[in-house]
């Protein structure tokens, strides 16, 4: 009788340390999730914080006077005389005038405010409108980027270290006048890649994504939706389909990279197809991509009920009647959400696409599935290895385009589920 | 023709022979009453012609413009006298693009000497040949196979079970891409391995501690191109996905633990696509924070408490390469800790344990072989991925277990190793491959045993 009276003021005893206990044991739970939604949070905010400013252009608004005498030119329309002619001395003449206080040394200061490529920009225009010459226009430029990001980041000084302390106070200058402004950068969404920031854009990455993406899209899922067919519906129980069955499994596992030798050795050194071009990327990318179309696949066709099976047997359909004209529909919505998921999976893809030579300094969109061309992660990879701050900025800006892509796909595959998904 | 036109031919064609076979089953059923009297709906038959119209002619395309530049490259080469004939595999693909940019017009013939000129002409005409045999083989086996299956065609013939036949036939070879990938998987490492210990002894590659396929290090080694100890790479390898797996573990199972025990249906579904979100994010993503945020804040933190830190610090990588492996532990932790039965939950709550005694002594050990598995596939991933440490981690081999400093893995040096310029013989080129068969085998282990424990678990409850 003691003793059990004893063991329970003992149990008692224990008790709040055995709360302490629990309540601790629940707070490292949360915390766990905190850190996890944390990091989440930090990464998402870090990104955007680095690339907003990458949506923004900075552009010089000055008073060109398209002098002959300066530039040399006197016909605008005759390709030998443009050839020759100075199309850059009348931008630093014109930024000159525009801050009173520079003198003639200056020049090479001057110049470096306006982006490398304004001249080209007035050599263009003036081929396009001849009598333009010897008048004095309003133009703007696109400002070069060391002035882009000094503009976009006045408050920290890790982004005025490329400007001396002259051209700072320029481009303050010029600010408060508000011939310099920051815009919209339409550029970054109509441009390829670019050796000037400020010029760069991701449309090349883009149209080579889609392409890269259409190959797969296309090879992937009817090779997945027939491999899952044939293995849900047609498959004898024997070795050979074990083995594609085991195969499959360990090649959802199989790291990227892993896929990237195979395109390099097989597609390109034994095919001789040409690297770095959309199709051999949709080719590896679709490899990548089946295991999980095909799982995915599979579960959509197990979750049709055996009763639409059975009616359909029981009117006298054929094994691949049932398949094709019962089954097939009614799988459908579950495997293209699982396409898309793997299809996501693909476009965020970057390590086997480096191995086939997609990490060209591509210049022009490609226009074909033949033509050398990018990806939007390899250029974020390529952006994210320069020195240059504007180009990191630019990275951060192409991440968040590529995450609103991937959550895009991920929005289309939900709504896809709860739109066409029949519980049965 | 080029390949797509043709392609597009041959499909126009196909659907020709459909409304052809069509046609004549119908015409072949009037006069016995109908079309009843078929053994095949006319569509069967249709998609019968379809198929021999168009099967044959696609498999042929389809081989002839996989093969076709390695046949006309061969020929090209063996066509060049004695003295210019290539004596490696580099050389020769140095070569072939000379010639190529020499036939397509990149570059002038003056440039070049007389016999690579001549090798350019023959280029062109064997590759203007070339399409015309293709063009005219594909069209004349569609129309004479197309024609073959339309004039076999008879009321008796039973065209749906041909057409079954095919179309199982296409799925069966569908499912087969998958054992081709393996194959193709593993003959591609596994012939370039064996090339790379033609030149590399296979005790240096294995016990070497030293990784500097850049330099030559000594004079009088065969290969004369460095040193290929992959020791280094191995230890990087395991430091960076060590840390990785410290920081996801803890992390991934309390979720998953919490989650599935504790949390209410809303914190649940809200928490849970968040946290599956960090998997979805691609790893170029990770590798992007990982070399500009985290790798600089700890170089910038670690002196304040005394430490040197580089500014390529495996801890940046494998703390960012942490996080992004948390979705697989939480996701497959939760999947087996659902999995225990509920009996046994109530069992050790009706003993009066509290919640977190019942998970630590009832469900957590019997859980714990799905959890291993799990672990393991985490593990199998952080070995195996790439971009966050090509991004974050360094270049150097060095042999350290400091995750402050400065190391490399196994998926850099590929990497590297593989990008740009490259010859395809050299022993670099090659140790690449050695290095992914490594990883390929490693990978394959433990995702082997990952999945053997997680099933094996999985038959104890069902």
């Amino acid at each position: 009788m003691t003793d059990q009276t004893q063991q329970a003021e003992r149990v008692r005893r224990s008790l709040k340390r055995r709360y302490r206990k629990e309540s601790r044991f629940r707070a490292y739970g949360m915390l766990a999730i905190a850190i996890a939604l944390g990091a989440l949070a930090v990464l998402f905010a870090d990104i955007i914080g680095k690339g907003y400013a990458g949506f923004l252009k900075t552009t010089i608004t000055l008073e060109v006077d398209l002098d002959p005498e300066v530039m040399y030119l006197d016909d605008p329309t005759d390709p030998k005389q443009v050839r020759m002619a100075d199309f850059v001395a009348p931008l630093v003449a014109a930024a000159d005038d525009a801050l009173p206080g520079a003198t003639e040394e200056d020049q090479d200061a001057l110049r470096r405010l306006i982006n490398p490529y304004a001249s080209t920009e007035l050599r263009a225009a003036l081929e396009q409108n001849p009598e333009w010459m010897g008048t004095t226009r309003t133009m703007t430029f696109l400002a070069h980027s060391n002035v882009d990001v000094y503009v976009k980041h006045e408050d920290d000084a890790a982004y005025s270290i490329k400007l001396s302390e002259q051209q700072q106070a320029w481009v303050d200058d010029l600010v408060e006048r508000g011939l310099v402004d920051t815009s919209f950068n339409d550029v970054f969404f109509t441009n390829g890649d670019s050796r000037d920031p400020a010029k760069a854009g991701v449309l090349g990455a883009i149209v080579g994504s889609l392409l890269t993406m259409i190959i797969t899209l296309l090879l992937s899922f009817p090779i997945g939706v027939a491999a899952a067919i044939y293995l849900e519906e047609f498959a004898p129980r024997n070795k050979i389909t074990d083995f594609i069955e085991v195969n499959i499994n360990n090649l959802a596992a199989v790291p990227s990279i892993i896929f990237g030798l195979l395109g390099l050795a097989v597609f390109i050194n034994l095919f001789g197809m040409p690297r770095s071009v959309p199709f051999v990327g949709g080719l590896v990318l679709t490899l990548m991509t089946l295991p999980t179309i095909i799982i995915s696949s599979r579960a959509a066709i197990q979750s049709v009920p055996p009763s639409i099976r059975e009616a359909a047997e029981g009117v006298g359909a054929s094994k691949m009647q049932v398949v094709l004209h019962h089954v097939l529909p009614l799988a459908l919505p579950g495997m293209m959400t699982g396409s898309i998921i793997g299809m996501a999976q693909a476009l965020g893809e970057t390590a086997p696409l480096l191995l086939i030579g997609m990490v060209a300094f591509i210049v022009d969109p490609p226009t074909g599935f033949f033509d050398a061309s990018t990806v939007l992660p390899v250029q974020v990879f390529l952006w994210a290895g320069s020195p240059e701050l504007a180009f990191i900025e630019r990275a951060s800006a192409a991440i968040m385009v590529l995450l609103a892509f991937l959550m895009s796909m991920n929005a289309l595959a939900i709504w896809l589920r709860k739109r066409l998904e029949r519980r049965w | 023709m080029q390949p797509a036109n043709l392609l597009l031919l041959t499909i126009v064609l196909a659907m020709v022979a459909y409304g052809l076979g069509y046609a004549r089953s119908r015409a072949l059923a009037a006069p016995l009453g109908g079309v009843r009297h078929l053994k095949s709906l006319p569509g069967y038959y249709g998609v019968r012609a379809a198929v021999w119209c168009g099967l044959p002619a696609l498999i042929i395309l389809a081989l002839w413009a996989v093969f076709e530049g390695k046949v006309i490259q061969m020929m090209v080469i063996g066509s060049l006298p004695a003295d210019v004939v290539p004596d490696s595999a580099g050389e020769a693909s140095l070569l072939m693009s000379r010639i190529q940019n020499v036939a397509n017009g990149s570059l002038p013939p003056a440039m070049v000497d007389g016999p690579v000129a001549g090798a350019a002409d023959l280029l062109k005409s064997l590759q203007a040949q070339s399409r015309t045999y293709m063009t005219g083989l594909v069209i004349s086996v569609a129309l004479l196979a197309g024609f073959l299956g339309w004039i076999r065609i008879r009321p008796r013939l039973n065209a749906r079970k041909q057409v079954e036949a095919v179309l199982r036939g296409f799925f069966f070879t569908c499912a087969g891409v998958a054992i081709l990938t393996t194959a193709g998987i593993v003959f591609s490492v596994a012939f370039e391995t064996f090339r790379f210990f033609e030149r590399v002894p296979f005790l240096e590659f294995f016990f070497g501690t030293s990784w500097s396929p850049q330099t030559a290090l000594r004079t009088d080694q065969v290969a004369a191109e460095g040193a290929f100890g992959m020791v280094p790479l191995f230890t990087g390898t395991l430091l960076i996905s060590a840390i990785a797996l410290l920081v996801a573990v803890p992390v991934g199972l309390l979720s998953a633990i919490y989650l599935s025990e504790y949390a209410n249906k809303h914190v649940r579904s809200v928490a849970k696509p968040l946290l599956e979100m960090l998997a979805g994010i691609p790893t170029v993503v990770y590798g992007f924070f990982a070399a500009l945020t985290v790798a600089p804040f700890i170089a910038d933190l670690a002196p304040a408490i005394g430490l040197e830190a580089s500014s390529q610090s495996a801890l940046a990588a494998g703390l960012v390469m942490g996080i992004m492996i948390i979705p697989f532990v939480s996701s497959l932790s939760d999947d087996v800790i659902n999995a225990v039965p509920q009996t046994m939950r109530d069992g050790s709550l009706a003993l009066g344990a509290t919640q977190s005694e019942t998970m630590v002594k009832v469900i957590f050990p019997a859980a714990l072989p799905g959890i291993m598995g799990g672990i393991l596939l985490a593990a199998s991933r952080a070995i195996g991925e790439t971009m966050i440490v090509v991004m974050a981690a360094g270049l150097a081999a060095n042999l350290t277990a400091n995750p402050l400093e400065t190391v490399t893995t196994v998926t850099v040096q590929i990497v590297t190793l593989l990008t740009g310029d490259q010859e395809f013989d050299s022993a670099k080129t090659l140790a690449a491959f050695a290095l992914g068969a490594m990883l390929f085998l490693s990978t394959l282990l433990l995702n082997v045993v990952a999945l053997k424990i997680v099933r094996k678990y999985r038959e104890q409850y069902d």
